[in-house]
């Protein structure tokens, strides 16, 4: 129905590497799905918001990596992709774990160490996964996660039917993992096998603390494939993410051999918690990016653009999405900490001493009274 | 058979019976190195039996995201087994932890990564190291070596099968050197279990891999010339290894000597002498002796002095025995 939907222009998105023609300069969305954008994309901002308040307080220890100001490039590609691809990430990977299947309390219990978070409460931040949903992760260290995925391409490949398209495969990282030497390695075999694979660089500007043009001899990643075709996109533009995401699936899961994306995005925060983020930018260019290429601001006022929603609607929700986040967190509060057991389990899947299940048999607590050893 | 022809063997038939698994790395559709995967690409093609670029940190990934997708089975082959370290992040932070870090929603246990290691006369630093310790000190994988084709054959194709990413270590020096009647059938031996080679009284010599072939000449010599009856064991699986099987022989024979290829320091032999102390202590006569390959990197020219022989192992059996009838 016309009267729901809206063409937007989106031309100027896109930079293309080997290729002739690239994505659309126009896209039609419908009111629901662009409502349905702004709702995740929101949920996500609140969702890093609240992790950030509650590592302030305590309640969160250990490692904490969060994406507020990137969201539009998670939102995109899962609008693009199909449930069955398979998605691997860095350790950057809170809201990934919330499209793929997971929710806020989820997610944030995770961060608690609860029981009830994503994988037992056993990883915390970095280490997220879902298996329905074809989510293989956040992985800790740098670039690792590069390699596995393209290991996910090629069982994509090897169990596709003949004929019809394969299910891709998507590795994300940053501009900082970019050159790790195992990324060149598995792209190589990616292309000389063409596997469906997406090799996508989330270029928010900084590894770590160092900005890409003391850290990369090029900063023009779409292209670091060479002979692998690559794409770059503006990453605060969600709907621009996801018409590019699809071109890119879409090519290569006809069998063309892999692609590099390169997302154009910007992180808020500093790297991690231990980052205040200031002391390598300076506030007026994360003042200057929030202000005038915010990827949430952008979608409202694309709702706004095509009446899709009034200014006084889109408070409402706000309103509504923050009340929400804040009950998924009153709810992660209450789980309980995983079983101590837990510590020994899930590293073999079977032991094979005689102890059934599990490895090692016996578990000395800091307090030895707590100690234990498992039944046999 | 021998031992390239043993594994060649038990690929071909996990081939044959596992529609999911694959053969990977470098060199293998034309047989490796080593020869252990000819004919393989010939008869089950190019899809499942492929080579890799000269990429081991990939190797590894990819086997990986192979496995853990589709719960299928990935064996994939370092050249070297002194090549498994640019693999090292993959092994021991990817595939280790894999089904840990997911809470056992995903894992790689259909990974088997196969790797020649050991000395072989002339390998030199890069193709004669025995890497199994920096291994065993990482839970979540399994670590096998075998010490001939029969026995390897059977720990393969559990390796194979096992839930569990396996890291197989196959000792070069035996590939064509040992030949043994193999048989044709399909067979798996128990991973996790150790197995006595010679029963004896007198003293425990233990070890693993192709080094039996050592101690075995080193218990001949203290049979020949002292009449020492020693019980000689074969760990076969490393981790986690057959900790009942050791202690009931240290309980009996009150005496143990442990030899590896590796070096001596934070070698495997530490792990097994520090737990027989615990469980074996009051049995114990004299004092555990180590005898392993030096604290050194691995010499081209010195290499008859730096493995652990036949000698070195008859002079610790020797040692040990003497020590417990002086404290009699």
């Amino acid at each position: 129905m016309s009267s729901t939907s809206h063409a937007f222009d989106i031309s100027g998105s896109y930079e293309l590497h080997n290729f002739e023609t690239g994505p659309p300069e126009t896209t039609e969305v419908t009111k629901e799905e662009l409502v349905n954008i702004f709702e995740t994309m929101y949920t996500m901002r609140r969702m890093e918001i609240t992790c950030d308040n509650e590592y302030k307080a305590r309640n969160i220890r250990g490692f904490c990596h969060l994406y507020d100001g990137q969201e539009a490039v998670a939102c995109g590609i899962q609008a693009a992709l199909a449930p069955e691809d398979s998605w691997v990430t860095s350790y950057r990977c809170h809201v990934l774990a919330l499209m793929r299947g997971g929710s806020v309390s989820e997610v944030i219990g995770e961060l608690f160490g609860k029981a009830g978070g994503v994988t037992k409460g056993k990883g915390g931040s970095m280490h997220m996964y879902n298996k329905e949903h074809n989510f293989f992760g956040g992985h800790g260290i740098v670039g690792a996660q590069v390699p596995v995925g393209t290991g996910l391409a090629f069982a994509n490949k090897y169990k596709a039917k003949p004929g019809e398209p394969m299910n891709v495969a998507i590795a994300c990282y940053g501009d900082g993992a970019a050159n790790q030497g195992q990324i060149w390695e598995s792209a190589n075999m990616a292309n000389l096998w063409d596997l469906p694979m997406i090799y996508c660089i989330e270029n928010n500007h900084y590894g770590m603390g160092t900005s890409i043009d003391r850290h990369s001899s090029i900063s023009d990643y779409y292209k670091m494939g060479n002979a692998i075709p690559g794409l770059r996109i503006d990453g605060m533009n969600v709907l621009s993410v996801i018409e590019g995401m699809k071109f890119a699936k879409e090519y290569v899961g006809a069998g063309n051999g892999p692609i590099y994306v390169e997302m154009m995005t910007y992180r808020y925060h500093g790297h991690s918690m231990s980052d205040p983020g200031t002391t390598y930018r300076n506030r007026d260019e994360i003042e200057f990016t929030r202000s005038n290429r915010d990827p949430v601001e952008h979608v409202k006022s694309c709702l706004q653009e095509a009446d899709f929603m009034s200014a006084e609607e889109i408070k409402e929700t706000e309103k509504r999405i923050r009340k929400e986040v804040q009950k998924e967190v009153m709810k992660a509060k209450e789980w309980a900490t995983p079983e101590y057991k837990e510590v020994a389990t899930d590293i073999y899947a079977k032991s094979l001493t005689p102890y059934d299940g599990t490895y090692p048999p016996f578990v000395r607590m800091p307090d030895f009274a707590k100690s234990f050893t498992f039944d046999v | 058979m021998n031992l390239f022809t043993a594994i060649n063997n038990a690929l071909f038939i996990a081939l044959e019976t596992d529609p999911s698994s694959i053969v990977f790395g470098q060199d293998v559709a034309f047989g490796g190195v080593f020869r252990c995967t000819q004919n393989l690409q010939e008869e089950f093609g190019p899809d499942r039996v492929f080579n890799t670029p000269l990429n081991e940190s990939s190797i590894a990934g990819l086997a990986i995201g192979y496995a853990s997708m589709s719960g299928g089975t990935a064996i994939g082959e370092m050249q070297f087994a002194d090549y498994m370290f640019p693999a090292f992040d993959q092994i021991v932070n990817e595939m280790s932890k894999f089904r840990y870090r997911s809470g056992n929603q995903w894992n790689c246990g259909g990974v088997t990564l196969r790797s020649p290691c050991g000395a072989v006369g002339h390998g030199g630093h890069y193709h004669s190291q025995s890497p199994e310790a920096f291994l065993t000190h990482c839970p979540g994988i399994v670590v096998v070596m075998p010490r001939g084709p029969k026995a390897a054959k059977g720990l393969l194709l559990s390796s194979i099968r096992s839930k569990d990413p396996v890291i197989f270590l196959e000792p070069k020096a035996l590939y064509r050197a040992a030949v043994e009647d193999v048989p044709v059938e399909d067979y798996e031996v128990e991973l996790g279990k150790a197995e006595v080679m010679r029963e004896g009284s007198d003293v425990t010599v233990l070890g693993w891999g192709g080094h039996l072939r050592v101690l075995e000449q080193a218990c001949d010599l203290s049979k020949e010339n002292d009449g020492i009856s020693c019980e000689l064991i074969d760990l076969q699986t490393l981790t986690p290894w057959d900790i009942e099987c050791v202690t009931n022989s240290v309980n009996k024979t009150g005496k143990l000597i442990v030899s590896h290829e590796a070096p001596v320091t934070s070698g495997f032999g530490a792990e097994v002498v520090a737990t027989v102390q615990a469980e074996c202590f009051y049995s114990l006569e004299s004092p555990i002796q180590r005898v392993c390959g030096l604290d050194t990197p691995f010499p081209l020219v010195f290499e008859k002095y730096y493995i652990p022989d036949k000698l070195k192992n008859y002079e610790a059996i020797k040692t040990v025995v003497e020590s417990a009838n002086n404290n009699n």
